[in-house]
């Protein structure tokens, strides 16, 4: 390249950078941190390990989710308050932003990418928006008994078929609703599935829909493929008739930890972490932990399975041997550990801890600390790869 | 109950000058004195255990350990709302045996362990005045 041609080259590269401003990337590293209290989101980068900047006005988002797009440009954040906002994570800007009930706990995106479900307590029902304008397409009220009353939605999964499997607390039900035409959603609904369902799974190839039981012992397990089969009850009586211990924080089964052939799940009111085998949907194990499991994850590859706790003793993270069922690592980031995520491929955790106003990244192979970002209060955190799997 | 006790010494300590009055009573009399006087300390004891550096802690805990059920503004999650409007009908040692004990059959955990009565009557205090925030 001549002198002047070069220089022509720069000058052009630098008129376009004056007009894009930032330069290209993609988006498979990134993620967000909710900061509950300041209603704020932090936009992070997992190969920097580094805050990129932060979005404000989300409402509260004291219990908060999140779902991507599936270009993973986009983040729908579901807020306590009812606000479902589509953020940006390039622009770094709210692109549309709803109040879509009073109080709300999560949602969905359709496998299609097209439709977003939002999971309410009040009013209690499911009600679907257009993934890009975030116009409301369906309602569908959470009805039970004589049909006065409304039921808190919990466990509100994506499936095969622009699906949406969701749980009925106090009415005791499963119901699939069919978004194939979204203005015109076909619901299936499965009675007496067990005693309070308060949060639910779908396995990773969105077959199975499982819903944890508060008020009994077991699991309320639906076959997506078979729903003419109707639920079936797993894990029955795994307290083996134990006053159960009290639970101060609901466990939360999002994360299904998945390894091999066998499946991780907190127990509630036991200090135990259940293991499945899910070739027969029988226990096959119990692993002794800490305190109330809160979320049981598992590595990308299979290997580890991360547990952290309810109050009081959300200081800890145990860190399972999925190969001998033991513990070999007891971590104590912080105070107020809420929640965990892995990278895409597992190489590292991101840990909040709420009452320190940190975020901590551990190596998952040395389980040494090898970052640590300060966040205001972070809670959920939520990374792009997520885009790709069902359930999440 | 660590701080009631803690309290109680302390009412019972600079009550020490009525002593002379105490001794010259009827046993009957002295007993029903002491009877008085104690559920009077206790009842200071519970106004006064709650020190400022303890409140804060306690609207923390109120405000994110219940609020994961509650709601951190206590307008409700899985767990009813906790306003001044939606406790108003509800007799406050009501409000407060179930702080400490529980509910059985609902999600709703003893806190017992982790509070003092005392404690358990400011916070129910508090959430029927409209609960202070943390900052």
């Amino acid at each position: 390249m001549s002198a002047r041609s070069a220089a022509l080259a720069a000058i052009t590269l630098t008129a376009l950078a004056g007009c894009v401003q930032t330069e290209l990337r993609g988006t498979g590293d990134l993620g967000v941190i909710i900061e509950r209290a300041a209603g704020r989101v932090q936009i992070v980068d997992t190969t920097r390990e580094t805050k990129l900047g932060a979005v404000e006005g989300l409402g509260d988002l004291s219990h908060a989710s999140v779902v991507f797009s599936r270009d993973g440009r986009y983040a729908y954040v579901f807020g306590r308050d009812g606000g479902l906002t589509k953020v940006d994570l390039l622009r770094m800007r709210i692109d549309v932003r709803v109040v879509q009930s009073g109080n709300s706990i999560g949602g969905a995106i359709s496998q299609d990418g097209r439709l977003i479900a939002a999971a309410n307590y009040t009013p209690g029902g499911v009600r679907v928006f257009d993934a890009e304008t975030l116009e409301l397409l369906a309602d569908i009220p959470a009805a039970y008994g004589d049909g006065s009353q409304r039921a808190k939605v919990v466990g509100l999964e994506d499936s095969a078929g622009n699906q949406f499997a969701f749980s009925l607390f106090e009415a005791g039900q499963i119901w699939v609703a069919d978004l194939s035409e979204p203005r015109v959603p076909k619901l299936t609904k499965f009675k007496d599935v067990g005693r309070q369902p308060y949060d639910a799974l779908v396995t990773p190839d969105g077959r199975y829909y499982l819903a944890g039981l508060f008020g009994e012992d077991g699991v309320a397990m639906l076959d997506l493929w078979h729903p003419e089969r109707g639920v079936k009850r797993v894990l029955a009586g795994y307290g083996r008739g134990e006053q159960p211990l009290p639970v101060y924080k609901m466990p939360h089964l999002e994360g299904w930890a998945m390894a091999g052939s066998l499946a991780f799940l907190p127990a509630v009111g036991r200090h135990e972490v259940l293991v499945v085998d899910t070739a027969t949907w029988r226990e096959a194990g119990r692993i002794k932990v800490a305190g109330q499991p809160v979320f049981v994850m598992a590595r990308p590859d299979g290997r580890q399975v991360w547990v952290n706790f309810a109050f009081p003793e959300n200081e800890k993270v145990q860190v399972i041997d999925v190969e001998t069922q033991t513990i070999v690592k007891t971590l104590v980031p912080g105070k107020a550990v809420l929640h965990m995520e892995f990278t895409p491929r597992g190489e590292a955790v991101w840990i909040s801890a709420r009452d320190d106003s940190r975020v901590l990244v551990y190596d998952t192979a040395t389980l040494e600390l090898r970052s640590l970002l300060l966040v205001d209060n972070p809670s959920g955190i939520f990374f792009t790869s997520r885009a790709f799997r069902m359930g999440l | 109950m660590r701080n009631d006790a803690g309290g109680l010494l302390i009412q019972i300590n600079t009550s020490r000058a009525w002593l002379p009055h105490v001794l010259c009573m009827s046993s009957f009399h002295r007993a029903l004195w002491l009877v008085s006087a104690l559920l009077f300390a206790a009842s200071l004891a519970a106004a006064q255990t709650v020190g400022a550096a303890r409140q804060k802690e306690l609207v923390r805990l109120v405000r994110q350990d219940c609020g994961s059920c509650h709601g951190m503004t206590l307008n409700g999650g899985l767990g009813p709302p906790l306003t001044p409007q939606a406790l108003k009908q509800k007799p406050a040692e009501g409000l407060k045996a179930t702080i400490l004990g529980g509910r059985p059959g609902t999600p709703m955990p003893p806190w017992g362990a982790f509070m003092t009565e005392a404690e358990a009557d400011w916070i129910v205090n508090e959430l029927l005045k409209g609960f202070p925030n943390e900052r």
